[in-house]
């Protein structure tokens, strides 16, 4: 039963994060990912990929896109404080927390880094910061919802190992 | 004035008019020169200029030189060719003008030109450059003027200065000519004059003196005197008087009974009537000179001494000591009381040597012989003999005293201008003469010389105006050019920040629509009460709307701003028209209209052009005869350009041949898809250049489709009609009121066309309806390319081959689009106009073999008359029923056609009268569907579980690389593969993935990203495949005997590049790069499927 509870739980986690609408302040923001959930349909797949044969795969799919992401972000933060910015080098990091966030379905994320290569091309450092900032706000929030996530995870994989 | 003088006069003026002309060409080829500098090099031009014109100065010049030999002394010839010159001039300045201009012109010209070939960010370079460029020649364009207006106005000075200059030259040329004439003329007959009195001094002395006795006496001497006067004109008289010493006195005066008489010396200027007889007698002097002979006019003075007369006396010494005619100055002579002279001739008793001295002739003396000339009668006679008496006045002066001149003749003197003095010679040396000449009037003010130079001024000053006026009206072009040039660029700039504009705040308007749309779906997916649920559906409606508008506006926008690039893909028009009125197919179903498609046979499968646009076209057209139809048909045909064109000719039309196949009397007025009439579609063709040859090159492989679209609604109005494909311009503005829309779709539809090489038109009858046609230039695709959707028809379509079916339709068109349906489905089709026909069809089909069994049936419910519409469920109940009766023969399926779900046609299947309800319009997955049901009873969802084990089945066990610098892509797509059975290896960099696929090796595929550091995917793929091909090599040559190869002969690992963009040129230089496709990342199945299936078919 408590298995089944979990697995609701985790669902209705899942769900909500398919549906928590982006509530920007700014308005240009907004236009783009008003209508967007924290994540789309890459996480379904994802979902999908995990099976019995493969039990902590989300979880390690997950935990990998964390690392990855904050050492990302930490080498961004660093690059971008510098007096002399390296766009091209900034450009490559963007592009990696792109494909990270793109495989994992954390489409916000993967839009902020839309606007920041954007900003980076036009090698616009105000955009840059700003952009960096918005991928901060929405990798800490996918990432708490994920670390939930996680943990329910685990909890029905010690449920269900035990069981068995 | 002499010729050559005047010739000098000539080539002076000459030279100074070829110095100006060159001065002013000098100024011309500088500015000429300059203009070059900056602007075209018209060399050619400035040839023709010039070539003309020098020969011009040369002959005018030698003009000149002939007038001026011609007429000598004349100034008119000189001004006549100086005028010449000046219009020369004027017309050189004129033609280089205009030159210059048709160059500045050229200039700007070829400035706009640049301007408009260069990128816009040189056009603002260009337009800095422009302004300085244009002041800069237009001051030094003022400069001149100044100059040519400084020349011009220096010019007409120096002309008047030079035209005067030669007026008085000739005025005193004029007076000295006349003057020394007169004076030449007076001084010859003067000499003439004294010539005779020597001789009559000669003859004096010969018969005189040298005969014994005289042979003359008074007597004589008058008389010869008298006679010979007209020899003499000039004298009034002449005298003879003896030398007569006081020793001798006495003697003579008693031989000639008279005493010598003195001469009234004292008061000589008073007294003026002279008697001989009241003079007093000569005192007592050394010696006499008493005259005895005289000329009648001088009879007084004989015996008067000439002696006792001061000028005489002074006359006579000097006469006899030089042997010579003397003259007296100028006295009043006795009696004529008129100014006079007297000439004195010595005679001398014997032949004097030449240089006898004076005292010999002194001795020698005889006598003297003197002649009086009246000076004033002189030459007064003189200038009566000459012309031009009037103009001039002569004054003669004795000048012997140089002090104090004696004017011998001649007015007082009036203080004119011009003098001019000549000299008089009359033999005399010790006598002085002048002659000096005036013009009786003062010179008049040279007209001709201000006339001309005024003149010149003039035309100096009206150029200058008309140049002036001209550099006014160039500045003024130009910057009216320069503000021209920036209002075109502001322009553009403002179309292309429109262009922008309308895309940007379109796409910006189309994300947060697409979230409104997205939460009134969910909206409607909840609990709703009616009510709520119609709000809903109204506002999702409206926002399709609004989205589609805006994507039309983008469209528009993208069009306009030359962004829109058409694709080119393969794809079937079929389908894409199956799309088109599916979409339709609910509007349709309500309005009742009847909507169909008909594709030409000769229209190839597979067509490559711009799927997407062609179906943006067509949907604009079937959606706009949506709205404006209210009941008929909407009936799209397609065909071949060629097709249509060969019938055009002829005037047979192969569609209505087609549709007039099955027709008889009984059927509905017209022969359209259902019985309204409509407009004659050809015309709206007609214009059209249908042939797809329209290069000869890829005759084979293009093809120019033609499509129509015809509709029996409102039609466009006549006057509306010109501009309906206008950009937001509807027929009508109420059309807007009654039927919605912007009316940007037809004006997309067109730039689209326009885009695909094709062309559109249209005819409509307003109360008929509207047909528009267009045409399109595809490429000729290849049936033969895989594709899952066509796979699954296709599956479809083989299992109804050789079916065969039997259409029953009034209208024949109708019947001819559920053939063509069917057709496509493989199924052969036969077509009967009215039921009976088709029942006995049916019967016939039944009773004579199995082979040509009929396997379906499918009627029409609409169209037909009255009569057979309420027969038509009983007739269906008869086939029913006799089909019960055959039960041993299978019988055909029967399925009927409907337009609208109305006045209960499930009656019929719920009835079993048919076997199902088709709803029209027909298309291809749809009768699919339905007939899969009917005939096999539901096999629907096998196909759909086919695909997913296919691939599973494709990529079990394989030993997959995955290359991604990424970690979590590299897990994501690792786990996605190793779902589908794969076995999964990854690496992490390009370089890694090198010493991975070193073969040999044993991975069957290798997926790659792009964007790698250090190496990325493009990189690694050219590394691979040159290693790859050297094995190879290697292998072909035998070199290689490792054991693990022996078994491959051939070395090429697949690699598929992983990207998230999904941009064609990308695409292109993976394949470049040698790697044998893409998938899109995060993978997609069916993507992912397709792309792996090329290598693990086998």
């Amino acid at each position: 039963m408590a298995l089944d509870l979990l697995k609701q739980q985790r669902d209705g986690l899942i769900f909500s994060m398919y549906n928590e609408v982006f509530a920007a302040v700014d308005l240009c923001v907004l236009f783009h990912f008003v209508a967007l959930g924290l994540l789309d349909q890459q996480f379904d797949q994802l979902l999908a990929l995990q099976d019995a044969d493969s039990p902590g795969f989300i979880e390690e799919v997950i935990k990998l896109f964390c690392q990855e992401s904050e050492r990302t972000l930490g080498e961004l933060s660093k690059h971008l404080s510098q007096p002399v910015v390296d766009y091209t080098k900034i450009d490559a990091y963007v592009h990696q927390l792109k494909g990270s966030s793109a495989s994992v379905g954390a489409q916000l994320v993967k839009l902020a880094c839309m606007n920041f290569r954007q900003a980076c091309e036009e090698n616009d450092k105000e955009g840059c910061m700003l952009a960096l900032n918005m991928i901060n706000n929405e990798y800490y929030r996918i990432r708490s919802k994920f670390e939930t996530m996680i943990q329910l995870e685990q909890r029905i994989l010690a449920y269900s190992t035990k069981h068995q | 004035m002499s010729p050559s003088r005047a010739v000098d006069y000539c080539q002076e003026a000459m030279d100074l008019e070829g110095e100006k002309l060159e001065k002013k060409h000098g100024w011309l080829m500088g500015s000429l020169e300059t203009e070059d500098q900056c602007l075209v090099q018209d060399d050619q031009s400035l040839d023709k200029f010039e070539i003309p014109s020098l020969p011009d100065e040369e002959t005018s010049g030698k003009d000149m030189f002939r007038t001026q030999d011609s007429k000598l002394g004349s100034c008119e010839g000189l001004l006549a060719s100086f005028m010449n010159g000046c219009w020369y001039a004027v017309v050189g300045l004129t033609v280089c003008w205009k030159i210059f201009n048709f160059q500045e012109k050229v200039g700007i010209n070829l400035k706009w030109k640049q301007d408009q070939e260069q990128p816009q960010s040189l056009q603002q370079v260009q337009k800095q450059q422009l302004q300085p460029q244009g002041s800069r020649s237009g001051k030094w364009r003022k400069k001149l003027l100044i100059l040519f207006l400084v020349m011009g106005v220096a010019g007409s000075f120096w002309l008047f200065w030079f035209m005067n200059k030669n007026t008085v030259l000739w005025r005193k040329e004029t007076l000295d000519n006349m003057c020394d004439e007169r004076a030449r003329m007076l001084q010859d007959q003067f000499n003439v004059s004294m010539n005779h009195v020597h001789a009559l001094a000669i003859l004096v002395s010969t018969f005189h003196h040298g005969k014994n006795p005289s042979a003359i006496d008074q007597k004589t001497f008058a008389e010869y005197t008298e006679r010979t006067a007209f020899e003499r004109p000039l004298t009034s008289g002449v005298a003879y008087a003896l030398k007569v010493l006081h020793s001798e006195r006495e003697h003579f005066e008693k031989e000639h009974g008279w005493v010598i008489k003195k001469m009234g010396t004292e008061d000589q200027s008073m007294v003026r009537d002279y008697t001989p007889e009241e003079l007093d007698p000569s005192p007592v002097k050394e010696e006499y000179a008493p005259v005895i002979f005289c000329q009648e006019t001088v009879s007084h003075i004989v015996s008067i001494d000439m002696m006792s007369g001061k000028e005489d006396h002074e006359n006579i010494l000097r006469a006899r000591a030089t042997g010579k005619g003397v003259l007296t100055s100028p006295f009043k002579l006795l009696k004529s009381n008129h100014l006079g002279v007297v000439l004195t001739y010595a005679i001398y008793n014997t032949e004097l040597p030449q240089d006898a001295t004076s005292q010999q002739r002194i001795d020698a003396t005889e006598g003297y012989l003197g002649a009086s000339y009246d000076f004033p009668l002189l030459v007064e006679k003189l200038l009566h003999q000459l012309a031009s008496k009037q103009t001039i006045v002569v004054n003669v002066f004795d000048t012997t005293n140089q002090s104090a001149p004696i004017s011998m003749y001649g007015p007082i003197v009036t203080d004119t201008d011009l003098l001019h003095i000549s000299n008089l010679d009359f033999g005399d040396p010790l006598r002085k003469h002048e002659m000096h000449c005036r013009f009786k009037q003062k010179s008049p003010p040279p007209w001709t010389a201000i006339m001309s130079s005024i003149g010149v001024l003039v035309i100096t000053l009206l150029l200058a105006h008309i140049f002036h006026a001209a550099i006014n009206r160039i500045a003024k072009v130009e910057d009216d050019f320069r503000w021209m040039m920036e209002l075109k660029v502001r322009a553009e700039a403002a179309d292309v920040a429109k262009s922008q504009f309308l895309a940007t705040v379109s796409h910006e308007i189309r994300t947060p629509m697409n979230g409104v749309l997205g939460m009134l779906q969910m909206l409607m997916d909840t609990d709703l009460d009616a009510n709520q649920l119609d709000y809903a559906e109204t506002a999702h409606a409206s926002g399709k709307d609004l989205i589609s508008l805006i994507n039309q506006v983008l469209d528009q926008a993208k069009i306009e701003s030359g962004s829109l690039e058409l694709e080119a893909v393969q794809f079937d028009p079929r389908v894409v028209l199956d799309n088109v009125l599916s979409l339709f197919s609910g509007k349709s179903h309500d309005k009742g209209i009847e909507l169909a498609v008909y594709i030409s046979d000769r229209v190839p499968e597979m067509v490559i052009g711009d799927a997407v646009r062609f179906r943006q076209i067509i949907t604009n057209l079937v959606g706009n005869s949506v709205k404006f139809t209210e009941e008929g048909h909407i009936f799209v045909s397609v065909h071949v350009g060629d097709e249509v064109m060969n019938t055009q000719g002829t005037d047979d039309d192969n569609l209505n041949k087609r549709r007039g196949l099955v027709k008889n009397g009984l059927g509905p007025p017209y022969n359209t898809l259902s019985g309204f009439p409509v407009v004659d579609r050809r015309k709206s063709w007609e214009k059209f250049k249908l042939a797809s040859s329209g290069s000869v090159v890829y005759d084979h492989e293009q093809i120019r489709l033609l499509m129509t679209v015809e509709d029996t609604g409102v039609g466009i109005p006549r006057d509306a009609q010109s501009r309906i494909f206008m950009p937001f311009m509807q027929a009508d503005s109420s059309t807007s009121r009654t039927y919605g829309g912007t009316g940007i779709g037809l004006s997309i539809s067109k730039c689209l066309v326009r885009m695909m090489d094709g062309e559109i038109g249209f005819v409509s009858e307003p109360g008929i309806g509207t047909t528009f046609s267009f045409t399109v230039a595809f490429t000729k695709g290849q049936t033969s390319s895989f594709d899952t959707k066509r796979y699954q028809i296709e599956s479809a379509i083989s299992e109804f081959q050789g079916l065969r079916g039997l259409v029953v339709d009034a209208i024949s068109v109708r019947a001819e689009v559920a053939r063509y349906h069917l057709c496509r489905l493989g199924i052969s089709v036969d077509t009967a106009n009215n039921l009976k026909s088709a029942w006995s069809h049916i019967q016939n089909c039944c009773a004579t073999s199995a082979t040509t069994r009929l396997d379906m049936v499918l009627i029409d419910h609409d169209g037909w008359d009255g009569e057979t519409t309420l027969a038509l469920p009983q007739l269906l109940k008869e086939l029913r029923q006799s089909e019960k009766d055959i039960v041993s023969k299978k019988w055909p399926k029967i399925f009927l056609l409907a337009t609208s779900r109305s006045n209960g046609l499930d009656k019929f299947k719920s009835a079993g009268l048919v076997d199902d309800v088709i709803m029209k319009p027909l298309r291809l997955s749809m009768l699919v569907t339905c007939f899969q049901q009917a005939l096999t009873g539901g096999t629907k969802k096998q196909q759909d579980r086919r695909k997913p084990s296919f691939l599973q089945d494709l990529l079990r066990g394989r030993h997959i690389l995955v290359v991604d610098d990424n970690v979590v892509n590299r897990r994501v797509a690792a786990g996605a593969l190793k779902k589908y059975g794969a076995k999964v290896t990854c690496v992490e960099s390009g370089k890694d993935s090198l010493a991975m696929l070193r073969p040999p090796h044993d991975f069957d595929a290798c997926f790659m990203d792009l964007q790698m550091p250090e190496m990325d995917g493009f990189e690694a793929t050219r590394q691979i495949r040159c290693m790859e091909s050297e094995l190879n090599n290697q292998i072909e040559l035998g070199e290689v005997s490792d054991t693990s190869s022996s078994n491959v002969k051939h070395w090429h690992v697949p690699i598929l590049a992983m990207t998230a963009d999904v941009v064609q040129a990308r695409h292109e230089k993976c394949i470049q790069c040698g790697m044998d496709g893409y998938v899109s990342k995060p993978f997609e199945e069916d993507q992912l499927y397709r792309a792996v299936m090329q290598f693990f078919e086998s």
